[in-house]
């Protein structure tokens, strides 16, 4: 992978972005000490060179009813070779998975889970999530509270 | 909050790219641009649209390492939990704090340079916390997001 030099311009951009992605170029601008123009370049820079990959919104699923979320991590039985492409294209149609991430490690798989209440959890956990393929262990974690969610990196 | 047809629409593609404009947005789902704007500012205000995050290539800048920890607190109390969620909120590569149920308290999203780097951080930011007993480190190696129940 090569890595993109970023300049200390490009730096200071980012940082910026990070805490307001809808920041515009004239803001951007003025926060930097720099032309709009130059602004623009260094964006487009990044832009093309696949650095800066645009945004997103998260959604908030307590505000939509979704009161739990647990954090699932799962062993497989890697005796089986299709273990991982089996269990993640199965988890994939589980509408509840909100994230589905691979690790290096003692946990193998872990999958983020939203769910109304706990008797719904309940009942996803049982019909959807035990359910899939080649679990050799599963501990749950349930969030209590969200501490620190900016997901900045220190540029 | 309920949601109509079009306002799952509308976070469907948010979540996939917010830097379209509402005109464009619109334009897709078949409303005016006035149209698009109150309902993504009726999403926003119900606190359903909660951030924008932008979306950075992490290998690209030099991150090429994401490791989740999870952490047990070797001595519990409100003080202690107070104390260690002010100093483990303010270690920069520390991208997300959970305090969780069950095998361990917290759970940490952290991202470094390379393994040596990580090294570094686990050594002389985390392990040095107020209160910190048992570490768990996984390295990530792939993560995709789903859109949920929308």
């Amino acid at each position: 992978m090569r890595i993109f030099m970023l300049e200390d311009l490009d730096r200071r951009i980012l940082r910026h972005l990070q805490v307001d992605p809808a920041m515009g170029v004239p803001d951007l601008a003025a926060a930097v000490g720099l032309s709009p123009a130059r602004v623009t370049r260094r964006l487009d820079r990044m832009r093309s060179d696949g650095v800066l990959r645009g945004s997103r919104i998260e959604i908030d699923w307590q505000a939509l009813g979704y009161a739990v979320s647990v954090s699932l991590r799962i062993t497989l039985d890697k005796t089986q070779p299709r273990a991982f492409d089996d269990f993640i294209s199965a988890a994939r149609d589980v509408p509840e998975v909100v994230e589905i991430q691979t690790f290096l490690g003692r946990v193998d798989v872990r999958l983020s889970l939203i769910a109304r209440d706990l008797p719904d959890y309940q009942r996803i956990y049982r019909d959807a999530v035990l359910v899939l393929p080649h679990i050799a262990d599963i501990e749950a974690l349930m969030t209590v509270a969200r501490v620190k969610s900016d997901a900045t990196v220190p540029l | 909050m309920t949601l109509d047809e079009t306002d799952r629409a509308l976070l469907q593609a948010l979540a996939l790219d917010a830097d379209q404009s509402t005109a464009r947005l619109g334009q897709k789902l078949g409303l005016s641009q006035p149209a698009a704007w109150r309902r993504i500012r009726r999403l926003q205000q119900a606190g359903v649209i909660a951030a924008r995050r932008l979306d950075l290539d992490l290998e690209k800048l030099g991150f090429g390492v994401t490791v989740f920890l999870g952490i047990k607190l070797a001595t519990k109390g409100r003080v202690s939990l107070e104390d260690f969620e002010r100093a483990v909120s303010g270690i920069p590569e520390v991208q997300t704090v959970d305090h969780v149920l069950g095998l361990y308290d917290y759970r940490l999203r952290v991202v470094a340079r390379d393994l040596a780097d990580f090294e570094r951080v686990l050594r002389r930011r985390i392990m040095t916390l107020p209160g910190v007993g048992d570490v768990e480190a996984n390295v990530l190696l792939s993560e995709e997001r789903r859109r949920g129940p929308l």
